[in-house]
């Protein structure tokens, strides 16, 4: 594992915006890309426009086969002809954000002001979410967009869809945040604190200057990765799909067991996750996005009152929000719900049953699909879309 | 007498013959066209859709029943999920004209709290609600000495959600107590029709199966 090569290099379609932007941190990108994707058409008015954002560990490839991995979109039970998020009516956006490694600018882009260049690495300047939806606002004009008629996302995803609707109120029609919260707790903090210092113990990591030598922190960002997933699966998840089994049981119960040799299902479908995850992100924008989550504070960002974010809003909303999701709670998304309220806001709220954990909102959830595909169609109506 | 077994059948969860088609026309007719209507405990949203459909109503929904929730959103209708007792305490002041709470009065754990944050929240508030002082509520109680079981009221004492029932003489009282002035009313049998007694309230109060009324601040 620990002689894997940097990320391949891959063009992703993007655009660049050179006058760039000046982030919340301060510091000013000289010139901004973002990568993206879209599925379907716009229409000639420029009204049928979903915009998807992806979660921590996502990027733009929602509905096809991914360039780098080979495998399906992360969200192509959702998005394409016929399903929720249908292509046929909509046209759908995907960015990269900003800070990702898929193609926006981001800890893998190169320095503007080092020469010969190098990539930014731990030097790229913080990043919020608020940022990442001003990179997209500025795609969205690119495209001659004036109003979404969604925007849709789950986890970071949702936080994104959270700050759209608070940033540009008309400019987002209905707005549906799936498995999130307005901030980040302190457990979802600890977690990830946990994955970046096994980065950071990576002596591959090299203080974030891994380029140089042409390898990748694999090992701590493989342990991220496994600690991460085990917050996006529940419980009753683990024990449906694993239960306490052996992938090498001894064949004769009399056979002495190893310490280490003998590997529960449990562990090796971690070690796959996290193995695998090494081959498709990298190090150091996990460490920049994962700490942009950590930043993100709705409530706090509007004086302490969530409701003030939206004050004023008619952007039809609708929360989501899953049983057994215990990194986003459904105490979470009601207590948006409550704060819509407070600012008289049209809002939905629905929880599904599911068993799957935080990961419900990216898996085979027909209730949650079913819905969504209505919540739209009903917002189709209001909104003048045939 | 109607359905008995059609009611029997039906397992609400926690309100009596949930049954929004009822008196949904009843409640319709006391709203005006294009304005914004809360209905707390919406069940399968019937009302809402229909005041959206028929009026062009603002219509929005809360309902406790997560199943009739998922219905609601999956049928395009803007409903959340939440609990009348709780939520109706993070609404802003008049931000409804209307704001509807159809035969839950009676299931709710605070009905007097409830019609407060109703009026607070809402410009009128429409309340339907089944009433106890029907005869055969009052000939069952004292013929056989036991919790009567009707149509309406058709589950045991010990397994009913209806934990505050009332007749029409006590909503009036209370609404005098807490200084709602009625602008309509009238009693309904079970099936929705207008009783003619409806102007008397005393044969209202005998006759009529439910009640739905119409109440601002005074």
């Amino acid at each position: 594992m620990d002689e894997i090569d940097t990320l391949a290099h891959i063009d992703h379609s993007h655009v660049t915006f050179p006058q760039g932007m000046v982030l919340d941190c301060g510091t000013a990108l000289t010139a901004v890309d973002v990568a993206f994707r879209t599925y379907g058409t716009l229409n000639a008015a420029r009204t049928n426009a979903v915009l998807v954002c992806h979660a921590l560990t996502g990027d733009q490839y929602v509905a096809e086969t991914h360039p780098v991995t080979g495998k399906p979109g992360w969200w192509d039970a959702v998005v394409g002809p016929g399903l929720p998020i249908d292509t046929d009516r909509y046209f759908v956006i995907c960015a990269n954000v900003l800070g990702g490694c898929m193609g926006s600018t981001g800890p893998r882009s190169p320095r503007p002001d080092v020469a010969p260049a190098v990539p930014w690495g731990t030097d790229f300047p913080p990043v919020t979410i608020r940022d990442m939806v001003r990179a997209q606002k500025m795609l969205i004009d690119h495209l001659g967009i004036a109003r979404l008629f969604a925007v849709i996302g789950g986890s970071m995803g949702g936080m994104q869809v959270l700050q759209w609707a608070a940033d540009f109120p008309d400019a987002v029609f209905a707005a549906i945040p799936v498995a999130t919260a307005a901030y980040h707790s302190a457990q979802n903090i600890a977690f990830h604190e946990v994955g970046r210092q096994a980065i950071f113990a990576d002596p591959d990591w090299l203080g974030g200057r891994y380029w140089e030598t042409g390898k990748i922190p694999a090992r701590g960002l493989a342990v991220a990765r496994m600690c991460a997933h085990i917050t996006y699966l529940s419980e009753q998840a683990l024990t449906r799909k694993f239960g306490r089994r052996l992938q090498n049981a001894p064949k004769d119960p009399g056979e002495a067991i190893s310490l280490f040799g003998d590997m529960f299902e449990v562990e090796s479908y971690l070690r796959h996750q996290g193995s695998t995850f090494v081959h498709r992100f990298d190090a150091n924008s996990y460490l920049t996005i994962t700490r942009a989550m950590d930043f993100f504070d709705m409530t706090t960002d509007h004086g302490g009152d969530l409701a003030a974010a939206f004050k004023g809003t008619r952007t039809r909303f609708c929360l989501v929000s899953f049983t057994s999701d215990w990194l986003f709670p459904t105490s979470e998304s009601r207590s948006i719900a409550r704060a819509l309220n407070r600012a008289a806001a049209n809002v939905s709220f629905v929880e599904i049953p599911s068993d799957k954990g935080h990961d419900a909102f990216l898996l085979d959830e027909p209730d949650f699909h079913r819905m969504l595909a209505g919540f739209l169609r009903g917002c189709a109506e209001h909104a003048g879309l045939g | 007498m109607r359905g008995w077994d059609e009611m029997n059948n039906e397992a609400p969860v926690r309100f009596v013959a949930k049954n929004m088609r009822v008196d949904l026309h009843l409640i319709g007719d006391m709203i005006a066209p294009g304005t914004r209507v809360l209905d707390i405990g919406s069940g399968d949203g019937a009302l809402i859709e229909h005041l959206y459909r028929t009026k062009g109503c603002d219509a929005r929904g809360i309902e406790i029943d997560m199943a009739e929730v998922t219905r609601s959103v999956t049928h395009g209708l803007a409903v959340m999920h939440g609990d009348a007792d709780v939520d109706l305490a993070h609404y802003p002041d008049a931000a409804f004209d209307y704001v509807v709470l159809s035969r839950t009065l009676q299931a709710v754990e605070r009905p007097a709290e409830v019609l407060r944050q109703m009026l607070r929240i809402g410009a009128r508030a429409v309340v339907s609600f089944p009433n106890f002082g029907h005869w055969l509520v009052r000939w069952q109680l004292l013929r056989r000495g036991r919790m009567p079981v009707t149509p309406t009221w058709n589950r045991s004492w010990h397994e009913t959600p209806n934990i505050h029932p009332c007749t029409i003489h006590d909503f009036f009282d209370l609404c005098a107590q807490e200084g709602y002035a009625v602008e309509q009313w009238l009693a309904a049998d079970e099936a929705g029709r207008r009783a003619p007694w409806r102007r008397y309230p005393r044969l209202a109060n005998l006759f009529g199966e439910q009640a739905v009324v119409l109440l601002r601040r005074a």
